[in-house]
């Protein structure tokens, strides 16, 4: 669960996305443990939660940076980092992983040349090794944004990602 | 009234394969030819037999169709729907018999099925309380709230003898006497739903989301009748967004029809309930850490005593059961504790469900009384290994379970027997694997899982996973000594004897459970140094045959030049360069290559 690196790529939150978080908050304050709605629907508004995010959590929730920060770098799905315009998870739980996924992980990040949790540079592709999606009937399993691929092996790969390359 | 009903199935694993799109076009295709008041199209929860989606069943003849595609959907109106002739190339094969078509619940994976908790998975609509409320819904709510006290519904549940479907098997009914009885001036309790299925391979939690909500909204206000408390919160993983999407649905359906809300059924007792995300932390699923994350904070598991019956969530009195559990209860109350408890073993009553992953023929969900073999579950309902492949092993209880071997495929699963052959039931994940895994691999695959997913909180648990991962790594990289193999198992017990929470106390068990039954694998990367699956990497080798035409097309696509070899000569592999990426095979057109 150590993910603690800070995204170097600049902060390009707007007004409107900040006054609506502003009010989500404001209408949801009072409710038990609303901290984690908070932020989930703060990841919905921006994509992801930088270090500007978490303060204007911390700020309207009257709690300390130092707890957001906590809570956001404890659960795997906050991210602190802005994914790619095209999320490429490959599923490897372990229905997936007996049936070869990490084959097809590694053939996707060598494939797009990068590692797991990385966005390429062009900001059109990140990946991820996921947990079980639970599709375990299509094994092994890759998942582009909502789209899913089953029934895989690595060759597969190079086609379903230069299908998205064109888009 | 309709003369054909078409079920299409509308859950994950179908949907993943497209069944929504066959959905849509299905409805227009009945317009198109003007059947729209002849012939009613229903999205239904999981059937099950996820391997053969999407799936779609016509009744009333009872025809199930497997693996539809978008373009089989015209053909299966104007024939089957229209001039009543069934499209026989879809039908799944196993019902297809020489005089004409034999019922879904004939064939070899449904036979031996008994259906308790996924009873209406595939057979109504989730997201109509009034079908629901057809098949006898909310009929026990009103039963308890009616005619029973708190008190007579807890008798029952203990009677039942139901335990816990999410790992411990703890007594359900045991628990709610305590959450009644421990504080009695409590000025307010809570009932939760632990949703968070984390197991990898393990769905059917999500499945009964999805096909039949509302069987949970109603456990939980009979178990917020039982305790005494008025609010109930469901914790779901971020990870199933149909299944949150059918609950949402469910309880505004549940609160416009009086059944959530205050003084329901005119009994005075006021039940509500909300839906609380999670966001990706497996240690999550256990129940303080479950509840730890409500109160918006990381999910850290605290020490008990105090238990939750007595201190749980906001610091208040609460119960927390898994979603199958729950899917039991409404049948138990309308049926009674006798009907519960003659299904099932001594110990272990009643029936599981199961969700079938990996090396086998029929993936999917099944639910078998307790004491069904594995070899029926594996053999019989799913079809044994494909390929021609030899069983190895089936892994129960996903990260903290263990790996049962051949020897023990005729034990009679239940709560007692998995524990003392070396796993445990955990939520039903059952993964069977073949020849071509490596055991070692397994446990370390595991190992990295439970690593990753550790809190942090208790040192045991932290570093000493740690140290084990690095013990297995150092063996599947063929470093591995023969004392290393002692030293891993006094860790383990170590570990599991110190952490705080289940994640830490079971995290070891695919090791040791794979040390005690596949030790020689385990020998055989260490003595050897060999990986007896070809599994390993760092334990493979690649090797070119005399058969090479020397038509460099491997050398040409080796991402680290580890091959040379003149045209029309035999090439040869550097081991030395060599990172067993497989690229050489994968390109060679003679079959040349081997993998050792």
């Amino acid at each position: 669960m150590g993910k603690s690196t800070i995204s170097k790529i600049p902060f390009k939150g707007t007004a409107e996305q900040e006054q609506k978080l502003r009010e989500f908050i404001a209408a949801n304050k009072g409710m038990q443990g609303a901290l984690m709605p908070v932020m989930q629907e703060a990841q919905e508004i921006y994509g992801y939660l930088p270090i500007e995010v978490q303060r204007i959590i911390a700020e309207e929730m009257n709690i300390s940076l130092e707890e957001v920060y906590g809570v956001a770098t404890f659960y795997a799905q906050f991210n602190l980092n802005p994914k790619g315009q095209y999320k490429i998870g490959v599923c490897l739980g372990t229905a997936c992983y007996v049936k070869g996924s990490q084959d097809v992980f590694d053939k996707a990040c060598s494939v797009l040349g990068i590692g797991n949790g990385d966005v390429t540079e062009d900001g059109k592709f990140s990946i991820e090794a996921t947990r079980c999606i639970g599709c375990c009937g299509l094994a092994p399993v890759l998942t582009v944004n909502d789209d899913v691929y089953g029934r895989l092996t690595a060759d597969d790969v190079p086609g379903i990602i230069e299908k998205y390359q064109k888009m | 009234m309709y003369r054909s009903h078409v079920l299409i199935c509308g859950g994950t694993g179908c949907s993943s394969s497209g069944s929504a799109k066959i959905l849509s076009e299905m409805e227009s295709e009945i317009k198109k030819q003007g059947l729209e008041n002849e012939v009613k199209v229903v999205k239904t929860g999981c059937f099950g037999l996820c391997a053969l989606g999407p799936i779609m069943i016509v009744y009333p003849e009872g025809c199930f169709y497997s693996r539809v595609t978008v373009e089989d959907v015209p053909e299966i109106v104007s024939e089957h729907l229209l001039k009543g002739r069934v499209v026989t190339r879809l039908l799944y094969q196993e019902t297809v018999t020489d005089d004409g078509i034999k019922s879904l619940n004939e064939t070899n994976f449904y036979k031996k099925q008994h259906r308790v908790a996924l009873r209406n998975c595939g057979v109504i609509n989730p997201e109509n309380i009034e079908e629901y409320i057809a098949v006898d819904g909310y009929a026990a709510l009103g039963k308890v709230l009616t005619e029973m006290t708190p008190d007579e519904v807890i008798d029952v549940i203990l009677k039942s003898g139901l335990r816990g479907r999410g790992g411990a098997g703890f007594p359900t009914g045991k628990k709610w006497q305590l959450a009644r009885n421990l504080v009695p001036d409590a000025d307010q309790k809570y009932v939760c739903c632990n949703a968070d299925e984390g197991d990898p391979g393990a769905f059917m939690d999500r499945s009964v989301l999805e096909g039949d909500p509302h069987a949970l909204i109603e456990a939980m206000a009979i178990a917020g009748y039982a305790i005494g408390a008025t609010q109930g919160f469901v914790y779901v993983r971020a990870e199933y967004p149909i299944a949150v999407k059918r609950l949402r649905i469910a309880i505004e359906q549940a609160r416009e029809y009086g059944l959530l809300g205050k003084n329901i059924f005119g009994s005075g007792f006021d039940f509500d309930m909300d839906i609380r995300l999670g966001a990706g932390a497996f240690v999550c699923g256990e129940e303080t850490a479950l509840m730890t994350s409500i109160e918006g904070h990381r999910g850290e598991p605290r020490p008990r005593p105090p238990f939750p019956a007595e201190k749980g969530l906001f610091g208040k009195p609460s119960v927390l059961n898994n979603v199958e559990t729950y899917a039991n209860v409404p049948q138990i109350i309308l049926k009674g504790a006798d009907w519960f408890s003659s299904m099932g073993t001594e110990k272990s009553k009643g029936t599981k469900v199961f969700a079938l992953g990996g090396k086998i023929v029929n993936t999917g969900l099944v639910e078998v009384p307790m004491g069904t073999t594995l070899r029926e579950i594996i053999e019989d309902i799913g079809g044994g290994i494909p390929n021609g492949k030899k069983f190895k092993a089936a892994q129960t209880g996903g990260p903290s379970g263990g790996c049962i071997p051949a020897q023990h495929l005729d034990t009679p699963i239940d709560y007692d027997n998995l524990l003392a052959i070396g796993s445990m039931m955990g939520s039903g994940g059952l993964i069977v694997m073949d020849e071509d895994n490596c055991m070692v691999d397994i446990a370390k695959f595991f190992l990295e899982f439970t690593v990753d997913e550790s809190c942090g909180k208790c040192t045991p648990c932290r570093i000493g996973n740690k140290r084990l991962l690095e013990l297995l790594t150092k063996i599947t990289e063929g470093k591995g000594t023969l004392e290393d193999l002692d030293k891993m198992e006094e860790l383990c017990y170590y570990i599991k004897e110190n952490s705080l929470c289940g994640l830490g106390q079971t995290a070891p068990n695919p090791v040791l459970s794979t040390l005690r039954y596949f030790r020689d694998e385990y020998v055989a990367h260490i003595v050897d140094k060999r990986c007896p699956a070809g599994v390993c990497k760092k334990l493979v080798s690649f090797e070119i045959l005399d058969t090479c035409k020397g038509c460099t097309k491997c050398a040409r696509n080796c991402p680290v030049n580890a091959i040379t070899g003149k045209v029309k000569e035999k090439h040869v592999i550097d081991q030395a360069k060599c990172i067993k990426c497989g690229a050489c095979i994968d390109n060679c057109n003679f079959n040349a290559i081997i993998k050792k």
